[in-house]
């Protein structure tokens, strides 16, 4: 095969492109629907993160991506070639860092790296000068040339990650990329996504189900859960949209709490309101704007207010109100709905 | 084959050969293996065998069965690969997928070939006669069965996904029988017509037969085209099942 040059295949920028991407499996002679009809568009640049609980159709979804799984119906293409029909160009424009560690645990890194690049038809000198580069950029100087089984879990991560851009991909996947990893590594490894999306402009689809490392990362966030696509948005306009900031003011009497949930439904119009004792929560989109003309509305009111909290909300809340469970218990714990939205699904449809 | 799929063979065979060259003592023991066998086995042996000098008609049988032991491992080093994400790894890339198996099924019998080397030499001693040109014939035969063999295995090992037990039950099952049936280590001319029928219908045994004739400088012959039909047949097998696996997994 010829070397693959980072190529210009796209008319319009778009780096992915799936339309109705179905995959079921056959466990037990039950049919499970791991992916249901995802449609899917990445831009060129773009830096998505795929977040659900476990057994939501993440992986399913980027192996289908990545040709190491037939779609069961629907197409896919990946840096404009159909991930069935082309395989071997898909394959040779994306680079894949899956869940395990890629590196042979008898191999040595810098060995591992160079025979990366041969793979993707990389000259031997390239192979090495890059792997050198790499590893240099990785902070791996001290450890390349040892036998990868001796290295470090974060270590082995970077070796995966390096191995992964051997062949400078324009787009990258990640799979469950910081699992097993300490609050360290974990941060180190989201600033080395960063700079290579600042640095190369390389687009980057990564799964998670952490919600900060969503939170923090990613530019746009698509929340899959059963195998469906429930929400695609900035993590800023989703917990906007979906979750509202939270708002906890105290007072010193419970009738100042009642007059100051009268006003603030004239001043919050469509919050949810409640009120326990002589503390009430609003529950609004805008809380931090919201907050100053509350507190002269009941200061105009004469009503003394001795305490104020605005919490943001996080993608958790937003998962929340989408699905009636929480993320946090990685989804296989239902939790009794906080507000009036229904779950989409039912608990007994959870496939692990 | 494409030039594709040779550089691509050559990259998963120097990769997977890599850690042996950076650690030779790790084989060593297996190359020496036979030599222990040979000299514990052969002393038992009559005259003749199979009507030809016992070392004329055992060397052969010896070199085809380490190779039958070697390669029929490849899947095992798949299956740690599976493990660790690494044969995924492999997956994803643009690597050929004959190459991923040839190439490790090549890995395997690279060091047989070696060994092969080490036997000659500790037999000639004793009397063993080598036709140098049938020999390198043989070996090509054998490594083009061994290509086959290596595949198979490494189609177990996909279909025994993460189960090493299942590997191995059906790696040693199968081994023996098999070993037994081709005469390598006795000869099948006296056997019942039942065990000579079975005989006949392991390729085994026309890779064997083909290879004694070669290793005694018997090139163009009859058995020697059934050496290399069985041969190919076994590779041509393999290769399709083991990329379908691959596909399929």
């Amino acid at each position: 095969m010829a070397a693959i040059a980072p190529s210009v295949v796209f008319m319009d920028d778009t780096m992915i492109r799936a339309r109705g991407l179905t995959r079921h499996f056959t466990v037990k002679k039950d049919k499970v629907e791991a992916v249901r009809d995802l449609d899917l568009d990445v831009r060129s640049g773009e830096l998505v993160a795929l977040l659900g609980p476990n057994g939501a159709g993440k992986s399913t979804t980027l192996r289908m991506l990545t040709t190491l799984l037939r779609p069961t119906s629907g197409t896919a293409e990946v840096a404009g070639y159909d991930v069935v029909a082309h395989q071997r160009q898909v394959r040779g424009h994306i680079g894949y860092i899956g869940q395990g560690n890629g590196a042979g645990h008898n191999q040595r890194g810098r060995d591992e790296l160079i025979s990366q690049g041969r793979a993707y038809g990389m000259s031997k000198a390239a192979a090495r000068a890059k792997a050198a580069e790499l590893i240099a950029s990785l902070d791996l100087e001290g450890v390349a040339d040892r036998v990868t089984s001796s290295l470090s879990g974060g270590q082995r991560r970077r070796l995966d990650i390096a191995m992964g851009l051997i062949h400078s991909p324009v787009l990258l996947f990640l799979d469950e990329p910081s699992t097993g990893l300490d609050p360290q590594n974990r941060a180190n490894l989201q600033e080395h996504i960063r700079r290579l999306r600042a640095e190369h402009g390389t687009t980057i689809v990564l799964t998670t189900h952490y919600l900060d490392e969503a939170d923090q990362l990613a530019e746009r966030v698509i929340v899959i859960d059963h195998g469906r696509l429930i929400a695609d948005d900035t993590p800023g306009r989703l917990k906007a949209d979906y979750a509202g900031d939270r708002i906890s003011l105290t007072f010193d009497h419970e009738h100042d709490a009642r007059r100051a949930v009268a006003r603030a439904a004239g001043i919050a119009t469509g919050a949810q309101i409640e009120q326990t004792g002589s503390n009430i929560v609003i529950r609004a989109a805008g809380g931090t704007r919201l907050v100053p003309k509350l507190l002269r509305s009941l200061d105009d009111a004469g009503v003394a207010v001795t305490g104020v909290e605005v919490a943001r909300p996080t993608l958790d809340d937003v998962f929340l109100n989408l699905t009636g469970r929480s993320l946090r218990e990685d989804g296989g714990v239902p939790v009794p709905p906080r507000d009036s939205i229904e779950s989409p699904t039912s608990q007994e449809e959870y496939a692990a | 084959m494409s030039t594709t799929m040779v550089t691509d063979t050559v990259t998963v065979f120097s990769r997977e050969l890599r850690p042996v060259l950076r650690n030779p003592f790790s084989v060593i023991f297996t190359i020496v293996q036979p030599l222990f066998f040979l000299a514990l086995f052969a002393p038992l042996l009559p005259d003749a065998v199979g009507g030809r000098p016992a070392l004329q008609w055992f060397v052969p049988g010896i070199i085809v069965m380490s190779c039958l032991f070697g390669t029929s491992t490849t899947g095992a080093n798949l299956l740690l690969d599976m493990q660790t994400g690494s044969h995924e790894r492999m997956l994803v890339s643009p690597l050929s997928r004959p190459a991923l198996i040839i190439g490790r099924a090549l890995k395997e019998a690279a060091p047989m070939f070696v060994q092969t080397a080490f036997i000659i030499a500790a037999t000639i001693p004793f009397g063993f006669r080598l036709h140098f040109v049938g020999a390198l014939i043989g070996l090509l035969i054998l490594a083009v069965f061994c290509v086959g063999l290596g595949a198979l295995s490494y189609t177990l090992a996909l279909a025994c996904k993460s189960q090493d037990w299942m590997f191995w039950a059906v790696q040693q099952t199968l081994l023996f029988p098999l070993l037994l049936l081709a005469g390598m280590l006795l000869p099948i001319d006296g056997a019942p017509g039942w065990l000579r029928f079975l005989s006949r219908l392991n390729p085994l045994s026309y890779v064997v037969d083909a290879e004694r004739a070669l290793f005694n400088g018997d090139i163009v012959s009859a058995t020697v085209g059934g050496g290399l039909l069985a041969a190919v047949v076994v590779a041509v097998l393999g290769l399709f099942l083991g990329t379908r696996a691959i596909r399929r997994a």
